[in-house]
């Protein structure tokens, strides 16, 4: 089985695994005042103290959720009511249209329910963000800005957006930004204090820890109208009763992830860009998407993840090509896993600019902790004749 | 797999039969998340999880196909433009010429797959000289040779029908010693793509009211109707026209003109029927005779009839001419032409000769 879809999910790193067999046994509320909800409570707390060393954080940022979703939710929709409370003239949020359905959806919904009024902006070809396009969106007018949404790299084709320099250009007009840093964290280097974001949402699964746990960093004076009531919780701002055990894998795992994380960048970088030129070698008329390879310049946060390859194949669908892996054992995907087993063209790839026929023949390889060459090798392998065999199927 | 008893049966009989097989759902419908109760519709989600699940149980791979569009442009916007014109069709047979054993089967094909197997009661057997017959089923309560007719020589030799030779209540007992849960699901009825049954009100939807008269055979107004397509010949019920003659008999519908927006209405003895023509021939195996002795089937769910069959290969059509008069045959429907259980090929009516009157009528 060649498993190339780490971006949809991780397999859960041995240190996850530990954390959550060591939990598994125990009991205890993390909320109770005695001696068991304690010692659960102190496993809640070292586990928000790793997480928040992993990313740049201070304990007192880190709010636990129930996944990356959740906690985009969260920062979109509670960042919006909070600064429309403040300030009715507040409805307009800045985004681009390359992020996932977790940031996207919940804008269309503030827009469609909540008087929200999106503006976009422009995507680069490479799904790059130009710092300028935010500077323009922003310079005309701020005071009706609630928030500025932009995601750190993006899931589908691997492209790093400038974050640090688009939260100091919404600073300087006074809008808070919030960060869907999923895909990166774990990945790149991500310093929620040094960024300066006001909140930034992270997961578990997609860093070797456990599906169902997640965290939104969040700015100890940045103001959240809660999704969730109840308890009380995570500052009032996310009531329900901590999942211990994964939150004790989640923390294991994004540790780990931060101490590999400058080796793991080389060593896949050199597998992903093996698999590029395998790729466009033997497959002349496919297409790679986000920015072109390139050494990152000294000093400078590298432009693309370094797990994700995503390519278009002219004159193929995905779901053709996707079928032909699977029943070959190679998994893949055609874009986020969220959308899967519809044939729509992505949506990321249009906001890139790329015409829908296009868009409709891309495939996403993306490698992980457990890649190795073989995984490359046995990719390449196959790859060349599904692909003539998918462009015999055609567009459906 | 459509999420029902039969498709996850069959699916399971083509894996026993040594068969490398892939389920693969038909998302069909534009409104998917309308939800399914009881027997009406088709392909909802839960349709699609109760497909994926029964896949799971029999242990092969699963993918749900998106044919929405093709199915709406082929089947649904066929289905609303025939009886526009005056006809009546039948959407189902219509889906399996163009859907399921055309636009899946070639992509299957494409894609390096040997076959189509569903879930219709049907026999596809190898008959004389090798070549591959499609025969009427076990069971005649189930058997769907009808809306099968319409497939070609090559299509036949493409497909796979396990469930040929069972009752129903075999094939759902076997999906209950196979663990599938649909074993009770209960069967769809009617068109798939009118989810409450109501074929006037769909058709109300997209082709509006446009009121007319309704008369006798000698041109008389007895009645008025809100939309010529809301009728089909043959029909009795829904007239409204009380009882014209005064002979207390009741009125058919012998003929819609869509054209005059009229519809016309006759006795039972005015819709008789002993001859009619068909075109868009399709043959099962090779090409039919010049004439030949047949018997006809007319509806999904009606008997068949002896007819004499006479085949026009230049003008691809086939009149049939009928021992005994047959009453409420519309053009639009198709005729599926047997010889005892084997599928000779079909045709859709275009005209009708009535037994009374010498005049023709071609529903234009």
């Amino acid at each position: 089985m060649t498993y190339l879809d780490h971006a949809a999910t991780t397999p859960l790193h041995p240190d996850a695994i530990a954390a959550l067999n060591a939990q598994f046994g125990l009991v205890g509320n993390a909320n109770s005042l005695h001696g068991p909800g304690r010692a659960a409570r102190r496993v809640v707390e070292e586990s928000r103290e790793a997480i928040a060393a992993a990313f740049g954080a201070r304990p007192s940022h880190v709010v636990f959720t129930g996944g990356g979703t959740e906690a985009d939710n969260l920062a979109v929709k509670g960042l919006y009511w909070a600064r429309r409370a403040e300030d009715p003239r507040r409805t307009r949020i800045v985004a681009a249209k390359i992020e996932h359905h977790a940031v996207l959806d919940a804008l269309f919904w503030l827009e469609q329910h909540e008087g929200a009024e999106l503006t976009w902006l422009p995507v680069e070809r490479d799904g790059s963000v130009r710092p300028a396009a935010l500077e323009e969106a922003l310079a005309a007018s701020a005071e009706d800005v609630a928030l500025v949404t932009i995601m750190w790299a993006n899931n589908e084709v691997g492209t790093v957006l400038p974050v640090p320099e688009l939260v100091e250009i919404a600073h300087r007009h006074n809008v808070p930004v919030h960060s869907d840093a999923i895909q990166a964290a774990g990945h790149l280097p991500v310093d929620f204090t040094a960024s300066g974001l006001d909140a930034m949402a992270i997961t578990g699964h997609k860093l070797g820890g456990p599906i169902g746990v997640g965290a939104l960093l969040l700015g100890r004076e940045t103001k959240l109208t809660a999704l969730q009531h109840g308890g009380g919780q995570e500052r009032d701002v996310r009531s329900g009763t901590l999942d211990t055990p994964a939150i004790a894998a989640f923390a294991a795992a994004a540790t780990a992830a931060r101490a590999d994380q400058p080796a793991e960048f080389k060593r896949l970088s050199t597998l992903r860009d093996r698999l590029i030129e395998g790729v466009l070698t033997t497959i002349p008329d496919a297409v790679l998407s986000g920015p072109p390879l390139a050494e990152p310049a000294p000093g400078h946060a590298p432009d693309r993840l370094p797990g994700i390859a995503h390519f278009c194949f002219p004159g193929c669908e995905g779901d053709s090509l996707l079928l032909l892996l699977d029943a070959r054992g190679i998994s893949c995907s055609t874009g986020s896993a969220c959308s899967a087993g519809i044939a729509q063209p992505s949506h990321v790839l249009l906001a890139m600019g790329a015409g829908e026929a296009l868009a409709r023949g891309s495939l996403r390889f993306s490698l992980g902790r457990t890649s190795t060459d073989a995984d490359v090798d046995a990719l390449l392998e196959v790859l060349p004749a599904v692909v003539t065999r998918a462009r015999a199927a055609g567009l459906s | 797999m459509s999420g029902g008893v039969d498709s996850a049966v069959a699916a399971a009989r083509a894996v026993a039969a040594g068969h490398e097989v892939t389920g693969v759902h038909l998302a069909l419908s534009r409104n998917p998340q309308s939800f399914r109760t009881g027997a009406r519709g088709c392909c909802t989600i839960e349709d699609s999880r109760d497909a994926r699940r029964a896949a799971d149980v029999i242990g092969i791979p699963f993918y749900v196909w998106d044919m929405a569009e093709r199915f709406h442009a082929d089947v649904v916007d066929d289905f609303v433009a025939e009886y526009a014109a005056g006809r009546t069709p039948n959407p189902c047979l219509r889906c399996n010429e163009k859907i399921k054993f055309a636009a899946v089967l070639d992509k299957a094909r494409a894609l390096g797959f040997d076959a189509v197997c569903t879930g219709h009661y049907a026999r596809n057997v190898d008959g004389a000289g090798g070549r591959r017959e499609l025969h009427r089923a076990a069971d005649p309560a189930k058997d769907q040779s009808y809306v099968l007719g319409v497939l070609d020589a090559e299509q036949l030799a493409s497909s796979l029908f396990p469930l040929g030779d069972s009752l129903k209540t075999e094939v759902r007992a076997e999906a209950d010693r196979l663990g599938l849960a649909v074993a009770d699901k209960p069967d769809s009825h009617d068109v798939c793509f009118i989810a409450d049954g109501d074929t006037r009100r769909f058709l109300a939807e997209r082709l509006g009211t446009a009121p007319g008269q309704i008369v006798d055979s000698a041109g008389a107004v007895v009645g008025e109707h809100q939309g010529a397509y809301g009728y089909t010949i043959g029909q009795r019920k829904g007239l409204r026209i009380g009882d014209p003659a005064g002979d207390g008999r009741p009125r058919y519908v012998l003929d819609i003109s869509p054209v005059t927006n009229t519809v016309t209405v006759g006795t039972a003895e005015e819709l008789s029927v002993d001859a009619l023509e068909a075109g868009h021939v399709r043959w099962c195996g090779p090409t039919g005779d010049e004439a030949f002795a047949c018997s006809v089937q007319l509806r999904a769910h009606g008997s068949p009839v002896p007819a004499e069959a006479r085949y026009d290969e230049s003008a691809g059509t086939v009149n049939l001419a009928f021992a005994e008069s047959v009453r409420g045959i519309a053009p639009g429907q198709t005729a599926v032409l047997y010889d005892g259980t084997r599928v000779i090929g079909s045709a859709t009516i275009t005209a009708t000769r009535k037994a009374t009157a010498g005049a023709v009528n071609t529903g234009a």
